[in-house]
This record gives C-alpha cells, structure tokens and sequence, in this order.
C-alpha cells in the first residue's frame, strides 16, 4: 500500500468542518449526509440544501472519475465554512473540495451543449447552475481545490 | 462497480402490466449504483419492451451519473420505437431533470397509475 505523503494530507486551514474521505463511491452517502445537515444549520433552506449537496457530490464523482482515474484510497477533503464575503459582508456558505491527482487544465472544465441528448458529462453544468461561485484552482503540491460559494441572503 | 449489493439496494423489482415492463427503483442512485443501474437496462432491453415504466416513488436521491443511465435507456427506447416514462419522482429528484433542462425530453408522471393509464 503506498504511504501518502503527509504534507499532502494537511487539512484545509481554517475550516468549520471537515471531511477526509478515501475516493470510494461508497462514502458519497456519508458526504450527502454530511453536507445536508450542514448547510442547513448554516442557514440555508431545505431545497437550497438538496441542490448544494447534488453539487458536492457531482464534483466528487468527478474527482473520483476524472483526477484519480476511479475509486483508490487516496483523499479527498470537503471542508465547509459560513463566512462573510463581498463588499457587502454577505452571508454564504463556502465549500472547499481538494484532491491530490491529476492536474487538468481548468480553463478546460467546461459545461457541455444541453442539447445533445447523450448520457453523461453535465456535473459541471449542474455545479455551476446551483453554486453562485465556481473557482478551480491548481494546488501547488499536486491536485486541484475547487471552491464553491453560495449566499444565504 | 457494479456488484449484487449495489444492484439489490436500488434495483426492487420488475413486474409486467399489459404491454408494459414496470422496473421499480429504490435509494439513493449516484457513482456507487449506477453502473448497476446500467445493467439492468441491459438486461431488460433483450425482451424488447413494448412500454417501459420506470417507478421511482421510492428513490431519495439521483445525481448525473444516475440520470446517464435514465437518458441511456431512453436513447434505446426511442431507438426501438418502445415508450419510455418515468413515474413518482419526488421533488428533490424532479430538480437535477429540471437543472439539466430534462423535464420536457422525458415523459415523467406523478404516479405508475398515471403513467399506465
């Protein structure tokens, strides 16, 4: 089994609650929970809740799929904050969500034409409709962090 | 990924009605499931349904690697001039056709009964 650097397994700094999950579809239910119940006691509405946590679990399947190349026991950390941002100090909630795999081009993260009927390739799409902010960035180590944003009021 | 478990936790059941192929869907279908999910299409394709229900009552959660599954079998539905529709979808569901702009390409119906008649 390999050893995972522990540099690469420093947690997000500052961050109200965390989770560590190995890529594993089968703790995405634990991370559905998880943010639920969260966003919820941040102040958000039940729907506001459910559509926030399709969004998470959109961009961890992509992790899954896309930067680890499938479920593997390396980590993904969702971290979620209630901060205050803007000009106007506007409540959101904020969710973090860092990998260590591959690095893609981020420009290159994209929602695909609706249109075409085809299975497959609109998490982007639905990360992007439900979130008010998407930024991806590169990590300087190895992998990406996604930050998510969505305002209360 | 696909495995009995997963196939036994979201896939409840198929019964026949008439000309029509009723496949009951149960849980929370997302990355784990879906693949399972695929399957099952497969299987039921090979005795040619003329109609194809597809109760979801009972599914909590659906997220896009779900949906593909769905908007596979729908492809072959139209694909082999069977009808494909989808019944009792509840409102956290209804909302990824509605983010996906799904809701009018599909035939969804608020109950197997509605969807039957």
């Amino acid at each position: 089994m390999a050893k995972i650097d522990a540099k690469k397994s420093e947690s997000l700094t500052n961050t109200q609650i965390e989770l560590r999950i190995h890529a594993n579809p089968d703790y995405l239910c634990v991370v559905r929970t998880a943010v639920r119940q969260t966003v919820c006691i941040f102040g958000l509405q039940e729907d506001k809740a459910e559509s926030i946590t399709l969004a998470v679990v959109e961009a961890l399947t992509n992790v899954i799929r896309h930067s680890y190349g499938g479920p593997c026991e390396k980590p993904i950390i969702v971290g979620l904050n209630k901060i205050c941002c803007g000009d106007k100090n506007r409540p959101a909630v904020e969710i973090v969500i860092r990998d260590f795999g591959k690095q893609v081009d981020t420009e290159a993260i994209k929602s695909r034409d609706l249109d075409e009927l085809r299975p497959g390739g609109v998490g982007v799409h639905i990360i992007h409709s439900v979130m008010d902010e998407v930024e991806f960035s590169h990590a300087d180590d190895c992998g990406t962090q996604l930050r998510l944003l969505k305002y209360i009021t | 990924m696909a495995d009995s478990s997963c196939s036994q936790n979201i896939i409840r059941g198929v019964r026949h009605q008439g000309k029509a192929m009723i496949l009951e869907l149960g849980g929370e279908i997302d990355l784990k499931c879906s693949a399972a999910l695929k399957a099952k299409f497969a299987e039921l394709y090979k005795q040619n349904p003329q109609v194809l229900v597809v109760n979801m009552e009972k599914v909590e959660f659906l997220d896009s690697s779900g949906l593909a599954s769905l908007v596979g079998a729908l492809k072959w539905c139209r694909q082999n001039d069977s009808e494909f529709k989808l019944a009792g979808l509840c409102k956290r569901v209804k909302s990824i056709f509605e983010i996906c702009k799904l809701e009018s390409i599909f035939q969804i119906y608020d109950s197997e009964d509605e969807a039957l008649s």
